[in-house]
Order: C-alpha cells, then sequence, then structure tokens
C-alpha cells in the first residue's frame, strides 16, 4: 500500500513535470508553428542563474526561485528576439534547425564559460523534505511540484481564457495572418507566448535544480525529448494535449517501473515507446489533436 | 477617404495590377467589378496591407499605407470581409468581435466609444448565438459576423470581399440595407466586390471596373455601363456592321 502510494506520487510528479515543459512547447508551436528545442537550454539558462547568483553569494531561496522563473522568461524572449524572428515565415525545418543551432550553442557556452563538469547548487535544497502525512512518508519536492504545476495550468488557462492579450494569443494560434489583419501586433502576441513558455520552463528548472542538485550543460535536453514525446501523444500544439500527454508519459514510466520484474527493467524505455507507438497508430493525430482540415488555410 | 494612386504589382512576370488607382471618400459605397482575375482581390489585399505593391502610393485619410503592413492598416482603420469566410472557429461568436475591438480600443479611442459588442451583435442577429463557436454557425451567420467583426475595428475603411456570395435574393437584398445601414450609422468609405451586378447596381454610387490589372473605367454607377471599354469585357465587342 505504501508501496503503491509512493510509486502514484512518482507518476504524478514525474507526469507534472513532463507536463509543465511540453505546455512550453505547446503554446510556442501552436502560435507560429515552431517545435523549439532549444526549450531545454531555456531551462539551462534558468539553471545556470541560479548557480551564478548561489556562486555569487545569493542565500535566499525565494529570490531563487523568482530568479529562476524570471531568468528562463527573459532567455526566450531573447531567443525568439535574435533566433527565431528572423526565420518567422520560413518553411518549418528551417525553425527547427535554428532551434537545433541555438540549443547546440547555449550548451556549448555553458560549457565553455562555466564548466562541462556538473556544478553544484544546494540553495534550494531545502525544497527537499520527507513530509509525514499519519503512515505516509512523502517527499516535499514532488508534492510542491504536483501543487505549483496544476497552479501554473489553472493559471496559463485563466490568463488564456480571461485576459485580451490571452484572447489574442488564442485568436493568432488558429489564424495568425487573419489576426494580424485585425491589427493585433504580431511581435508582441509572439513574445508574450514564447515569455509564458520560458516562465513554465523556469517552474521546471526550480524542481530540477531542486531534485539533482547539480547542473550541468545537458540539463534540459533529455527532458525536452520527453516532454515533445508527451506533445505528440496528446496532440501537437493543443495545450490541453500537452498537459495530458506529459501527464499519461509520467504514468506510463512509471507503471512499467512498477509492473516489470527486476531483471527486465532495461526493456522501459523500449516498452514505452511500443506503447507510444501504438496510441498514435490508434489515434494518429494524438489524443486530443485535431485532424488536420486540409484546405483550411490559404495565404 | 482612401486614396490609390498608380499601384503595380507583379506575380512571377504576370501583371496583376497596372497602375490601378481609385478613390473612395468617407460615406460612398464603392463597387469593385470585373471579370475573374482582374486583380480586384489583389487590390483589395494591397490596401489591407497583406502584399507590398512594387510601385504607387496607398493613403487613408491623408496617412500614407503603402506596403506598412497588416497590422499597421488595421490599426489605420481598414476592415474588411474575405471572399473564403476566414473566423476564428474556435472562438466564440463574441470573441471573434471581441479580438477585432482590441485594436478599436487601443487605436482609435473616438471609433472605439461609440461601439457597443452587445448592440452590435443584436444588430446582426448574432446576439442569441454570442457564446457559440463561429464555426459552428451556418453560412449565412458567419458572413454576418465577418462584418460584425470588422465593424468592431470603428474602420474608416470598410471592405467586402463578394458579401453577396452564395445568398438567396432576399438575403441579399438585406445584405443591401445593412450596407446602407453602415453607411448611414458608421459613414466610412465602403468598398464592396462582388459579381451579382444587380446587387452592386442597386447598392453602390459609383463603380470601379477592372480589367487584366487595370482599372478600365470609375465613375457613377450609370454612366460607367454606357462607357465602350466596359460593354466590351462585359457583353463583348460590337460586332461591325
Amino acid at each position: 500500500m505504501d508501496y503503491l502510494f509512493q510509486q502514484l506520487l512518482n507518476a504524478l510528479a514525474f507526469g507534472a513535470e513532463y507536463s509543465l515543459v511540453a505546455l512550453g512547447l505547446a503554446v510556442v508551436f501552436s502560435i507560429m508553428g515552431l517545435v523549439n528545442f532549444a526549450h531545454g537550454e531555456i531551462i539551462g539558462v534558468s539553471a545556470y542563474s541560479v548557480f551564478l547568483a548561489a556562486a555569487l553569494g545569493l542565500t535566499s531561496p525565494l529570490v531563487a526561485v523568482l530568479l529562476a522563473v524570471g531568468a528562463a522568461a527573459l532567455a526566450a524572449v531573447a531567443f525568439e528576439r535574435v533566433a527565431f524572428r528572423p526565420v518567422r515565415y520560413a518553411p518549418t525545418t528551417t525553425g527547427l534547425l535554428t532551434a537545433f543551432g541555438v540549443s547546440i550553442v547555449v550548451q556549448n557556452l555553458f560549457m565553455l564559460l562555466i564548466s562541462p563538469k556538473p556544478q553544484s547548487v544546494s540553495i534550494l535544497n531545502g525544497l527537499n523534505q520527507m513530509w509525514f502525512f499519519g503512515p505516509f512518508a512523502v517527499s516535499s519536492l514532488q508534492v510542491l511540484e504536483l501543487v505549483v504545476a496544476a497552479l501554473a495550468i489553472v493559471g496559463l488557462v485563466l490568463f488564456l481564457n480571461r485576459s485580451t492579450l490571452g484572447l489574442a494569443i488564442r485568436a493568432a494560434s488558429r489564424d495568425f495572418a487573419t489576426v494580424r489583419l485585425m491589427g493585433i501586433r504580431a511581435n508582441r502576441v509572439i513574445a508574450t507566448a514564447f515569455a509564458i513558455s520560458g516562465a513554465l520552463a523556469g517552474i521546471a528548472a526550480v524542481f530540477i535544480i531542486a531534485r539533482r542538485g547539480s547542473v550541468t550543460p545537458d540539463l534540459g535536453f533529455g527532458l525536452v525529448l520527453k516532454a515533445f514525446v508527451a506533445c505528440v501523444i496528446g496532440g501537437f500544439g493543443s495545450l490541453a494535449g500537452a498537459a495530458v500527454g506529459g501527464m499519461l508519459l509520467g504514468f506510463i514510466e512509471v507503471g512499467l517501473l512498477v509492473a516489470l520484474p527486476q531483471q527486465y527493467g532495461g526493456f522501459k524505455e523500449a516498452l514505452t515507446y511500443g506503447i507510444i507507438v501504438a496510441l498514435l497508430l490508434y489515434r494518429p493525430e494524438g489524443l486530443l489533436g485535431r485532424r488536420a482540415e486540409l484546405g483550411d488555410k490559404e495565404a | 477617404m482612401l486614396s490609390v494612386e498608380a499601384v503595380s504589382k507583379t506575380f512571377g512576370g504576370v501583371q496583376a495590377l497596372r497602375e490601378a488607382s481609385l478613390a473612395c471618400a468617407a460615406g460612398e459605397i464603392l463597387g469593385l467589378i470585373g471579370p475573374n482575375g482582374a486583380g480586384k482581390s489583389t487590390l483589395v489585399n494591397a490596401i489591407s496591407g497583406t502584399l507590398r505593391p512594387e510601385r504607387g502610393s496607398i493613403t487613408l485619410d491623408g496617412r500614407d499605407l503603402t506596403g506598412r503592413g497588416a497590422e499597421h492598416c488595421a490599426r489605420a482603420g481598414v476592415a474588411r470581409t474575405f471572399q473564403n469566410i476566414r473566423l476564428f472557429k474556435d472562438l466564440t461568436v463574441r470573441q471573434n468581435v471581441e479580438v477585432a475591438y482590441i485594436t478599436c480600443r487601443a487605436t482609435r479611442a473616438k471609433q472605439a466609444a461609440g461601439i457597443d459588442i452587445d448592440a452590435l451583435l443584436a444588430q446582426y442577429g448574432l446576439d442569441d448565438l454570442a457564446d457559440v463557436p463561429a464555426g459552428t454557425l451556418p453560412y449565412g451567420s458567419q458572413r454576418r459576423l465577418e462584418i460584425a467583426r470588422a465593424l468592431a475595428l470603428g474602420p474608416s475603411l470598410l471592405m467586402l470581399d463578394e458579401p453577396a456570395a452564395g445568398l438567396n435574393e432576399g438575403e441579399s437584398e438585406a445584405l443591401a440595407m445593412a450596407i446602407e445601414g453602415i453607411r448611414r450609422d458608421v459613414g466610412c468609405a465602403t468598398i464592396v466586390i462582388d459579381h451579382d451586378l444587380r446587387f452592386i447596381n442597386r447598392l453602390c454610387d459609383r463603380l470601379c471596373v477592372m480589367d487584366q490589372g487595370e482599372v478600365i473605367a470609375s465613375g457613377e454607377t450609370l454612366a460607367v455601363w454606357r462607357d465602350p471599354r466596359v460593354i466590351e469585357v462585359y457583353v463583348g465587342q460590337a460586332q461591325p456592321a
């Protein structure tokens, strides 16, 4: 019982983290059709900002959290301004390659300017404690991860549904050209989408730092691949799909970990992706994706 | 007052617009007609900023719009509807109108003060459908919503691209009355493209006739129909006796 409860919490926490990062990918993709593989480096910039601030004498965990989120949002906006805006109307593949380029350049900057080796960051370790609820011992980090991810998703939904900027973003995500004909400023809408995407990555970065206690140059890359998979499961471009896909991925991974006998543990990844392939065979557009309406958009 | 002066545009060797000029004053309804491929939609796209003309100039109330982009033109007061309806299908009817109103409020305070979204929806028979996704509306209501959305921009220039297409006689009569209502209430310059000549003749003060990228005639509606070049395009050349 205790074991199952612990694994359930694991699945929820992993799922929450995947959801946060997948949502960041989906927000940007839904508006400009860009698969931002440099999203992991936004997490990286966030983590290294905290590392540098701590090295320079920052001691307040609260300030570190704010710094992580703020630095990630700024980094995302800066990436858009410098790298993605010039290729905004170029074919999708150009954007994809640009994103890979940004990712590689930024990772190498971390290696050259800081170090290729893991750097210890202990400022957020306080988030990771054991809490006792009656007979259950739970990790505070996992509970926080779940709660904060849920709050971030609710906040995002409220923003998109209640604010005028959110309305503009939703309209832009379906028909960018027509939104411009309504006089909505494309640059502002896109910069906002990147800032949101970055802030979500920054929240994820806080939890990664707190769990690992160290930062590495490729910190976010693996996670973004997982988030990409979560987006595909949920239906690329669908925000609800990204959140659901992330959760589902967490549950599949942890579920397999529990279900597989120890000696077959190595098959976990292969089985995970096997399940995903089966799912996509059943629903190629993803769980909550739209079937492409061909002829829907004319230039 | 819209003023288009000698605007030219080529698409890969095809001259889509050849020194096309037209003018449309506030409160005026101008019909833009011509055979398919005459350049009507290209001209409307150039005025709404989605196409950059190679030569010529476009000004609205003295503000230069030439090649300034769709956002700039919309913020300067250019509103339009589309031949193939382009609503935000997932957003509700009301939200479609609100998207346009965001711009109006930000850039055209005077016009914005005169716009009440609920009244606008009611006027176009959409008040009962306000919270329905726009994509689920029947065709005629989608056309009306496009016009309501364009009006929420508080336009100085309204361009309607084939608004009567697919409407029956009763509906197009109602549409003509609605457009006259816009002239009365909003007082903007209005350009109507349509192939339904009866609809055009009934509605428009002046006509501008295009053929092969050129404006071949413009003037009072009745006078234009006596122009030999217009007769040639629409009826064919008179046989020599």
